[in-house]
């Protein structure tokens, strides 16, 4: 019996090493931008408040096929609870388990002028920025976040979720949300309008813009849009796109002077919805020190020392068990 | 002792007569009925009243968590603290079985029963708190190696089949399956050593979910050296825990506790308690800003100190001294001090930690009635389990 489970040992062992030296070095996750990724740009010196995009976003999402769709359902799940609200009109305050996108506003002071810190006042939007290293589809124990491989928006598979939250802690902008009044619940996130998007349609929200806030388009074109609005003159005249980022349909406005810097061109790694805004993101509760730095190589380094822990404990272990049993080996 | 002859048949009849035949024991003087046994009884059939609400009507009814504070109680005691209250198990079955410290085979049987009740307690409470239990099987069939839920899940259930092992001895042993229970002593070491391996992982990758959210969990707690700190501090906190259990059932229990076993615990509880320590003195010099953070009288940083000054350099200071590690109520005293710090180094983690984050993205938490009621309920099941599996299996085999 020894012999065989030394031969058992053995085996664990070289099997941990075998694993060992077969560990990627990195997360199995790519890092890089998918061929045909798309996003939007979000401008916050264009946006109104309308929230037109809120409203458009829930009509969609409910379509089978969207992210708020169940069956059986006869109208979007509209949230008629606040001040005033006789349950009449989708009073939206906050990113729920109803609601995948909101339209939020920055105050201060007098707030007299749109786009200042001081004494003024901002909108911002706020919904999954779709990381192109995604912290939710790393962190699933069951495989429920899937990043498209070609246009890299970040679905979400409720028949693989457990409902153990960890997306939830571990998402940097804190954004998937889940439904906790129901007792078969799943996580709800913007998912890009995947059932449009992947049929060659844009989103919801940049369909229903009428400022070009919202902008539809491919990352890359976004990317370099961004970096044009930056460079241009606070004052000047642009013609501002509607809808998607090459649309012929453009509108003139004067240049708002923006904070220098596109959001989710590094933050933990790159998103492929970026933004631009006047007032500064911290002001609008975008977290700093988001370093450029995918979130999954964090736990990674954890997690490829795991084989070398299976070798060693059984290497290590079977050399303590021998060297204290030696004297009962003598003996028999 | 009933006769169920007449409802199950000779044979089960026999099976149960065998199994509850507590001659053999009957030396601790361990009573069934208590006032304490009847509150443990009734805490167990609100918290099953209370699962089955929450499993009928959602976690959303049953708990105070929102998307500001997606885990709660549950997470941070049941299964932080649950888990690493159960450290001891693999110790003393390392120190027996592969490291031949025939010294600890006494306590042997008993800290791994604990850790197996700490784990099904763990295992339990998981189960309540993620929104769609009776699904919980797909997290072990997904491949997901880049989650560290996958392998605590993995790990989870390896693990308490382990222990089950482990512990299955005196259960054959009671009933009389002799083959059995031979055939569990035979693959004792390899048995052992697995679980030496998967708690060395599990303990660790506990700490390990937190390195996906830096900037969530407070400087104070997060660093990437927080796997290690959640391994030292469930050693340490598990030769406490082994301590404390052997002390505790000694004092109810009419057993006399093994003094030597003791004061050894006590030794590794200082080894540990000063390896730990090491690893926090750096990380909080290693940080820059940390000392100015945790010194600064805000509720973070006292909570920190709190936990540092009970659970770890209390202790240590205290074992250092023979005097202490040879007299079994200052032992005790001090495995209270430390579980006390390690769990509430566990609540820091779980609850306080996040709390900057989760407020700033408004909200808060405090665990609802039902909550706190499933907690002391899970707490109940492992001590009432604890105690019948004393009652009834041959937990103290010195004595024979």
């Amino acid at each position: 019996m020894p012999i065989s489970r030394r031969d058992l040992l053995k085996g664990a062992a070289s099997g941990g090493l075998l694993l060992a030296s077969g560990v990627p070095a990195h997360a199995t996750m790519s890092t890089t931008l998918p061929p045909n990724a798309v996003g939007f740009l979000y401008d916050a010196t264009l946006c109104i408040g309308c929230k037109s995009c809120v409203v458009n976003c829930k009509i969609k999402n409910c379509e089978p096929g969207g992210a708020l769709y169940q069956e059986g359902m006869t109208k979007p799940p509209y949230e008629t609870k606040g001040p005033g609200n006789s349950g009449q009109w989708d009073e939206t305050q906050e990113l729920t388990g109803k609601t995948l996108s909101v339209i939020k506003v920055y105050k201060n002071g007098t707030c007299q002028t749109k786009d200042a810190e001081v004494n003024g006042y901002a909108f911002f939007k706020q919904q999954c920025m779709h990381c192109i290293t995604p912290a939710c589809a790393s962190v699933c124990p069951g495989g429920a976040f899937k990043k498209d491989p070609d246009n890299g928006s970040v679905y979400y598979i409720a028949s693989k979720c457990i409902g153990c939250r960890y997306c939830q802690i571990a998402c940097p902008f804190g954004l998937p949300r889940y439904e906790w009044d129901r007792a078969w619940p799943e996580v709800r996130k913007c998912q890009h309008c995947r059932h449009i998007t992947k049929k060659g349609g844009i989103t919801a929200c940049a369909e229903s813009c009428p400022t070009g806030a919202t902008v539809f388009g491919k990352v890359t074109d976004l990317r370099e849009e961004a970096k044009r609005r930056l460079a241009l003159k606070p004052g000047d005249e642009y013609q501002f796109p509607i809808q998607t980022v090459h649309s012929r349909n453009r509108q003139p406005r004067k240049v708002a002077r923006y904070v220098d810097k596109v959001y989710g061109l590094t933050e933990v790694g790159g998103t492929q919805n970026i933004l631009l805004s006047g007032v500064s993101f911290e002001l609008l509760g975008f977290r700093k020190y988001l370093k450029n730095q995918a979130l999954p190589e964090l736990t990674w380094h954890y997690i490829a020392k795991i084989p070398w822990v299976f070798a060693g404990v059984f290497i290590g272990g079977t050399a303590i068990y021998k060297i204290t049993h030696r004297k009962e080996g003598d003996k028999s | 002792m009933m006769d169920l002859t007449n409802y199950i048949g000779p044979k089960y009849n026999d099976f149960v007569q065998k199994l509850l035949d507590d001659r053999q024991t009957r030396y601790l003087g361990i009573k069934l009925i208590t006032p304490f046994t009847v509150v443990l009884v009734l805490l167990i059939c609100a918290a099953a009243v209370v699962a089955l609400y929450r499993l009928a009507f959602g976690i959303g009814a049953a708990s105070n968590l929102s998307d500001a504070w997606p885990w709660g109680l549950w997470i941070s005691f049941d299964v932080l603290g649950g888990v690493c209250m159960a450290a001891g198990g693999f110790l003393i079955a390392g120190a027996v079985y592969i490291c031949g410290l025939e010294k600890y085979h006494c306590v042997a049987r008993a800290a791994i029963l604990n850790a197996f009740f700490g784990y099904l307690l763990a295992a339990i409470s998981i189960c309540m708190d993620i929104g769609r239990s009776v699904v919980i099987w797909k997290a072990l069939i997904s491949s997901q190696i880049n989650s560290i839920m996958f392998i605590v899940a993995i790990h989870v259930v390896l693990y308490t089949s382990t222990l089950a092992t482990e512990s299955s001895p005196m259960f054959f042993e009671k009933v009389g399956w002799d083959g059995a229970r031979h055939k569990v002593s035979r693959c004792m070491v390899g048995v052992a050593l697995f679980g030496v391996l998967l708690s060395l992982l599990h303990q660790s990758s506990l700490g390990a979910v937190y390195l996906i959210a830096p900037g969530k969990l407070s400087q104070i707690w997060y660093s990437q050296w927080i796997p290690y700190c959640f391994l030292l501090s469930a050693i340490m906190l598990g030769l406490s825990m082994v301590s404390f259990e052997t002390i505790l059932t000694g004092k109810v229990w009419n057993h006399p506790p093994p003094r030597d076993v003791l004061s050894g615990l006590g030794r590794g509880t200082l080894i540990a308690g000063i390896l730990y320590l090491a690893l926090k003195v750096f990380i909080l010099l290693d940080t820059p800003g940390l000392v100015g953070m945790v010194t600064d009288g805000s509720f973070l940083g006292n909570l920190y100190l709190l936990e540092m000054a009970v659970g770890v350099v209390l202790p240590i200071v205290l074992l250092s001294f023979k005097a202490v590690r040879n007299n079994i109520h200052r032992l005790f005293a001090v495995d209270i001090l430390v579980i006390s710090g390690v769990l509430l180094n566990r609540l820091n983690v779980g609850i306080f930690g996040v709390q900057e984050f989760a407020t700033r993205s408004g909200g808060d938490y405090f665990p609802s009635a039902m909550e706190w009621i499933l907690t002391l309920g899970m707490i109940a099941f492992a001590i009432l389990g604890f105690k019948l599996c004393a009652k009834y299996l041959n937990l103290f085999p010195q004595h024979h």
